[in-house]
């Protein structure tokens, strides 16, 4: 087997501060000194002696990571944000240089990460299809040829002579996506395009990365979201901080991320500056998605029960108070909506809410949510009377389908709620038997 | 299938001065082909007027120049009528400064090409400057036609001198432009200093006056502006004023390849560093 891509002690540094500190005026003071000091400043910079330098602040985005992946295979990239996945696509990709070490890519490299680049607005689709496809470094005999199953896969069959300022975003999105899927290069880059688009449009896109995948192309796949890793690769990597901390079947690799806590902090603590005064008495706090055992997490797997809490203060007492919760999907449309006081029982022991410290705990029950993202709104309100605090999109969380029922296709289902439902299968009539 | 054996690529740090790679924009020929009909095709998009545009710009300057200048200040137009001595200056003048504004903000203005995809990155600056084009060859039907109006011929040296000029002003244009566009990923200062510097250009070129004001010493000192030489060059070859090349276009010529070979060195050896600063 050949080696697609061998990537050998791989690091990466960035410089972190020293420019934000210098653009940023806090008072017409130093935009005073500023402007005074700017020519012994410039005079300094070309003179290559800037006092910066002295006082740089660096991370290191890539750490000394190697691995070689074989031609034909899929390999998916894990890790939470800012662990590299996308510094280490960036160098793959010739975007940006690595600082140290080197890496041997055997064929050309299209990348999804730059879905609709160099689209403009004002020409039109089969314009933008041309200049795309030019970008992504296709020649234009290659695009003449695969105009036709372009525009089919995009679907914009009688637009595609409309400026794509008129597009709806997903006309807009496929489009991108199918000029893209359509370079044919021998190692290609996916970077989380999958999110976006509707459901319909997802199977298409997976489908298409299969395809490319069986073709005996070299795939690199990195995504938040845990079920389409599993469905589409066999091999993964796990990044963490800049290093490679784990390779192995994807599997395996995946339940490390998930268990070892490192799937991003799912917490959200509100700033004083972020409380409208209209608030009062009520001051939230914190609210936070907990999983089974207690640990804050952004992944929650359906399969598992889990618990979204909220923390708050009161400093008078409120009657008739009820936390509760909004939940809905990324694309904006309700699950439900659950309040800490629903139950009779507890609203009439919860009548009126003396001043102090409050924790309202909820659990969401296994098998409720399907994959994909929820936005968690927070709201205290008394009914009838006066709503205190209204947070639309206080907290974001992923729900992690591997295992729930119906995984056993691959492919997304519509709907906000997978329920795990008991169907009965009966043969009323039997064949007849000779 | 494969179209053809897959080639090797070796990413690494490079230091130092890059080799210049001029194969690579070779390579992407077709990309710099495709961005100029973009810039083209995009610029007089949802304007009332359209292409009219190009015709207006060129015909407007000349006209408050000939009002200003030649009628006003009475500035010597070495005894050709105003018009078609200032629009013969107008017309390389105008492609400069065009490139040279386009040219300079091209990185920026395309910074999401620039962090997303790998290409060579000075197909921006070269498209832009190329871009100019288009515009120039509007404004010189309108030169023409102001000559037949005048009933001025050019020389036969137009034919090889014309091309020669017009190339001189795509090196400069191109030289500062690379310069500029680089220095503007870092520094957006550019974009404040652009408008006085060509504003300072333009009174350091002989466009709305004729160079002959100029006294002999000056002259040579004159010459390291490269827009001067073109600017006199293609009035010589146009309108046959002036004595032509004399050896002061050597300087306009080394100065305006000194700009272009600093200018593709500074590019090449900032250009790791594009993503990572615009």
């Amino acid at each position: 087997m050949t080696i697609a891509i061998s990537v050998q002690h791989l690091s990466k540094r960035y410089q972190i501060g020293a420019a934000e500190t210098r653009f940023r005026y806090n008072m017409f003071r130093d935009v005073i000194v500023d402007t005074v000091t700017a020519p012994i400043r410039l005079a300094k910079t070309l003179a290559g002696r800037s006092e910066r330098r002295t006082n740089r602040n660096f991370i290191w985005a890539l750490d000394d990571v190697s691995f070689d992946l074989e031609e034909s295979k899929v390999l998916g990239i894990i890790g939470r944000n800012g662990a590299g996945k996308s510094t280490l696509l960036k160098i793959l990709s010739r975007v940006t240089e690595p600082t140290k070490g080197l890496v041997i890519v055997r064929g050309r490299v299209g990348s999804l990460l730059e879905v609709g680049t160099g689209f403009h607005p004002e020409l039109t689709g089969r314009e933008n299809i041309y200049m795309n496809g030019a970008i992504l470094g296709m020649k234009r005999a290659e695009i003449d040829r695969k105009f036709d199953e372009i525009v089919d896969f995009a679907e914009i069959g009688p637009f595609v002579d409309t400026p794509v300022k008129r597009y709806s975003s997903g006309m807009y999105l496929r489009l991108a996506f199918a000029v893209a899927a359509h370079l044919e290069p021998e190692i290609l880059i996916v970077d989380e395009v999958l999110a976006v688009g509707d459901a319909e449009f997802q199977k298409k896109c997976l489908g298409k990365m299969g395809e490319v995948a069986q073709q005996g192309r070299t795939v690199l796949f990195v995504s938040h979201n845990m079920s389409a890793i599993l469905r589409l690769t066999q091999e993964a990597i796990l990044l963490h901080k800049g290093k490679l901390i784990l390779r192995g079947p994807t599997q395996e690799v995946v339940d490390h991320y998930l268990s070892s806590g490192q799937a991003q902090a799912g917490e959200r603590l509100w700033e004083p500056e972020e409380i409208p005064a209209s608030a009062a008495p009520f001051t939230p706090i914190r609210v936070a998605v907990c999983d089974r055992r207690g640990r804050v997490v952004d992944t929650v797997r359906s399969t598992e029960p889990f618990h979204i809490e909220l923390e708050y203060r009161l400093e008078a007492p409120i009657t008739g108070l009820r936390i509760g919760i909004y939940l809905s999907t990324i694309r904006g449309e309700y699950a439900f909506t659950s309040f800490d006081t629903d139950d009779p029982q507890l609203f009439e022991s919860h009548e009126v809410r003396p001043a102090g410290h409050y924790l309202s705990r909820v659990q969401i029950p296994a098998d409720l949510l399907n994959e994909g993202r929820y936005t968690i709104g927070v709201n205290a309100s008394s009914f009838g009377i006066r709503r205190y605090f209204l947070d639309e999109s206080a907290l974001s969380f992923n729900v992690d389908i591997s295992g729930a029922p119906g995984t056993q296709w691959s492919e997304p289902r519509v709907g906000a709620v997978r329920p795990r439902l008991n169907w009965t299968i009966e043969q009323i009539v039997s064949a007849p038997t000779r | 299938m494969k179209a053809h054996e897959p080639i090797t690529v070796y990413i690494k740090p490079t230091h130092g001065l890059a080799a210049l790679n001029l194969r690579d924009l070779w390579t992407y020929r077709e990309l710099i082909y495709f961005m100029i009909w973009r810039d083209v095709k995009v610029k007089y998009k949802q304007t009332l007027l359209g292409m009219a545009w190009a015709v207006i710009q060129p015909v407007m300057t000349m006209l408050v120049f000939t009002f200003l200048f030649g009628r006003v200040a009475k500035l010597p137009s070495d005894g050709l009528p105003y018009p078609i001595f200032s629009f013969a200056a107008l017309l390389p003048w105008g492609l400069f400064v065009t490139a040279l504004n386009h040219g300079s903000r091209s990185l920026v203005a395309h910074q999401n090409m620039v962090t997303k995809i790998y290409f060579p990155r000075m197909i921006l600056p070269l498209s832009s400057v190329l871009a100019g084009l288009v515009d120039f060859v509007i404004a010189f039907f309108i030169l023409s036609g102001l000559m037949i109006y005048y009933d001025t011929l050019p020389a036969w040296h137009a034919l090889w001198a014309l091309p020669l000029f017009l190339a001189l002003t795509l090196i400069t244009a191109l030289g500062v432009a690379l310069w500029l566009s680089a220095i503007n990923v870092k520094y957006r200062d550019v974009n404040q200093a652009l408008p006085f510097l060509t504003q300072f250009w333009l009174f350091a070129t002989p466009v709305a006056y004729s160079s002959s004001v100029i006294s002999d010493p000056w002259q040579w000192i004159y010459a390291l502006n490269p827009m001067a030489g073109v600017v006199n060059g293609f009035r010589w070859a146009l309108l046959g004023a002036g004595s032509g090349p004399n050896p002061t276009l050597w300087i306009s010529v080394a100065v305006s390849l000194l700009l272009l070979l600093s200018g593709l060195v500074y590019f090449r050896s900032t250009e790791r560093t594009f993503a990572d600063m615009i």
